[in-house]
């Protein structure tokens, strides 16, 4: 495997799934923060065969719902003086707000642009989101 | 409860609640003609529909009340390019309670968020419309004397028909209540609003077939809108004409609804058979009205 300088204070997302790592980059702006930030794709996992690796060398704060609803697989691992000092995991959240858009074109969302983009998760087991107003399925890319 | 967005916003003992007190007005109306002295209903239809409008104002009237509003789009500030939200505070201001019909799918329930007034979905797009499910929950309830242990034909647009979808979740709540969807294959019942409501039921293309197993037979319009080319539309639109050499094998005490207007689908030799409930189910909705308004009003 590629060695990446392992971080002293900051946080690691692991157990992305495979190539899922660009998604939850742009999703979060990584891009925007000074610190740096490596993202390794396709580490070799024993669990899941490959998975991503994101890394952040800063304590920020992360939005577990964008997470959850990418990939609620995920694990985050907190790291203070190159230790971990806290890892948890994330899950399907109950309700996600101008992450996804609702695609219907007779929803009231698609006149009336200044309301918030609201899904609800009506399906645990299929990850099914449903839009708060028309009740359309979230279409994911 | 402050608003009436989605059918499944009432628990099943509300909807009992509701029956009853619209049994009680049609009973006794005197008792019921000033109970809504000095309050207003604004109906803002952003899209017409003189039928549910009129059933409102008439309600309204009858309970002693007054009644402000629009019945188009083009005669409101929406032409003007004002928001629901901007049109809903404004008439927050001046209103009771409002019952709101609208193109766009979620708009009543946007409204609701926008007001302290109650809100009632008149109907959103393709999407809900509360009111003609309770005024079918309530013909029903009259002409059987219950809700249970029944066997419900519903005939003709099961795909778009958006009533037939809220009437099966409506009474897939009630214990023994079997269905029988008729229809082209092409305009066949969704899969998802079987499986969601986890409902007994049979599928035909023949609506003599188990006609005379029915208790109540519902009929729909095919709806031309829903089309995209003209000929599928004439096709399909008299697939299904009920007329009275169809009805010979059917119970005495069938009860045939339709959520009007109809366009052929029920021929007009039927409309003196007692069996057509089609016109008292107008009456019926205009009770139910009254009862909703009372309740949301907070009025005993
Ligand atoms: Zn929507």
């Amino acid at each position: 495997m590629i060695n990446i300088d392992s971080i002293e204070n900051g946080i690691v997302i692991d157990h992305i799934q495979a190539k899922k790592s660009l998604e939850i980059y742009e999703a979060l702006n990584l891009g925007e923060l000074d610190c740096p930030v490596a993202m390794i794709t396709n580490a070799r996992s024993k669990k899941m065969g490959k998975k991503d690796i994101i890394k952040i060398a800063q304590n920020i704060d992360l939005d577990l719902n964008i997470l959850g609803y990418i990939d609620p697989n995920i694990t985050i691992n907190i790291i203070k003086n190159d230790k971990r000092v806290d890892k948890y995991h994330v899950e399907l959240p109950k309700e996600i707000v101008n992450i996804a858009e609702c695609k219907n074109p007779r929803c009231i969302t698609s006149i009336e642009h200044e309301l918030d983009q609201v899904f609800i998760l009506t399906d645990k087991e299929n990850k099914t989101y449903r839009c708060k107003y028309c009740e359309a399925k979230v279409v994911k890319n | 409860m402050r608003n009436l967005i989605d059918i499944k916003d009432l628990s099943v003992t509300e909807i009992e609640e509701l029956i009853k007190v619209a049994e009680d007005i049609m009973q006794n109306p005197d008792k019921y003609s000033e109970k809504c002295k000095h309050k207003k209903l604004a109906t803002l239809f952003f899209e017409p529909s003189t039928r549910t409008r009129l059933s409102f104002e008439a309600a309204m009237m009858e309970l002693g009340g007054n009644v402000i509003g629009f019945s188009s789009a083009d005669s409101s500030s929406t032409s003007k390019g004002e928001s629901v939200s901007d049109t809903i505070r404004t008439v927050g201001c001046y209103s009771d309670i409002i019952a709101m019909r609208h193109p766009k799918e979620g708009a009543p329930l946007v409204a609701s968020t926008k007001t302290t007034v109650p809100i009632i979905n008149a109907g959103d797009g393709g999407h809900n419309h509360p009111t003609q499910t309770l005024t079918d929950l309530l013909t029903i309830y009259c002409e059987k004397k219950r809700l249970n242990n029944l066997t419900i034909g519903l005939c003709g647009d099961l795909k778009f028909g958006r009533t037939v979808h809220s009437l099966i979740t409506a009474m897939s709540r009630y214990e023994n209540i079997k269905f029988v969807f008729i229809s082209p294959e092409e305009l066949k019942i969704p899969t998802y609003v079987k499986v969601n409501s986890n409902i007994d039921y049979i599928e035909t293309k023949d609506i003599e077939e188990y006609i005379d197993k029915l208790d109540i037979l519902y009929m729909t319009r095919v709806q031309k809108e829903r089309f995209f080319n003209e000929e599928d539309y004439l096709r399909l639109k008299d697939y299904y004409i009920l007329d009275k050499e169809k009805l010979e094998k059917a119970k005495k005490d069938l009860c045939i609804m339709h959520p009007l207007p109809r366009v052929n689908e029920i021929s007009t030799e039927v409309d003196d058979d007692p069996r057509a409930c089609y016109f008292k189910q107008v009456a019926y909705g205009k009770y139910i009205r009254m009862a909703l308004l009372l309740k949301l009003l907070d009025i005993k």
